[in-house]
């Protein structure tokens, strides 16, 4: 998937992946789309559950050996 | 009007409050209106790591054992008069888990508010200057720190 923005939280621990991705959403026009790479485990759930309070989009997500591809789109 | 989390930070243990700036940092992120009240051991983590306050005797031989700054808090368990902290701060470090000071840093870059306890501070004999500059949104009492949470979704003590 291709995204408009990439933040990387690799080898980060909850929170600082869904806290950075609150920060970066911030700064993105609406519409656009942001790839998430993660390995902590935590963000399976944590950024659906992210997306739902905040009321953007979560789009997917891709698991490889440990690391996570998280894709959103900033809705408001 | 935005959902609203309030949290007591009555723990001054290093392990509590970093599970009270979890919380925190992440309802601010989920755009809840976030704010701490810290009371007791709480009010440690705003202090200057100063080894002298307090206005009378006993406020300054308790605050002599009960040092205050976020770089100087105890663990829950295994204390072991500071070796336990001690590990446990490298064993944050090795996992790239932020400081408490930098969680109180992006705790105020999300908005968090601050609020500390009138009571604690005047029986501990606290002065102004004893807290680090700009931490301290708000002085307020039980009162004031109900009325927020009365209107909040989640609300916990730690």
């Amino acid at each position: 998937m291709k995204a408009d923005l990439t933040l990387d939280t690799f080898g980060l621990l909850c929170p600082m992946p869904i806290v950075k991705t609150a920060l970066k959403v911030k700064e993105m026009q609406v519409g656009q789309t942001l790839e998430v790479l993660a390995t902590d485990a935590g963000i399976k759930e944590d950024m659906p559950a992210w997306c739902k309070s905040t009321g953007n989009e979560f789009l997917g997500l891709d698991e490889q050996n440990g690391e996570y591809r998280v894709y959103i789109r900033k809705l408001k | 009007m935005a959902d609203k989390c309030t949290i007591v930070v009555f723990s001054g243990d290093i392990d509590k409050v970093f599970a009270a700036f979890t919380l925190a940092t992440t309802a601010a992120s989920m755009g809840m209106e976030t704010e701490m009240f810290f009371t007791f051991w709480g009010l440690n983590i705003l202090r200057k790591p100063k080894r002298f306050s307090g206005r009378n005797l006993l406020q300054k031989m308790m605050n002599l054992m009960n040092r205050g700054g976020a770089e100087h808090l105890p663990l829950s368990k295994f204390n072991l008069l500071g070796l336990g902290p001690a590990f446990m701060k490298i064993m944050m470090k090795q996992s790239r888990v932020p400081t408490i000071p930098e969680m109180l840093d992006l705790a105020k870059q999300l908005k968090v508010k601050i609020l500390a306890c009138t009571t604690t501070f005047s029986f501990m004999g606290y002065k102004e200057q004893d807290f680090l500059e700009g931490s301290i949104d708000k002085f307020v009492g039980a009162a004031y720190f109900l009325g927020e949470a009365k209107d909040a979704k989640v609300s916990y003590f730690i």
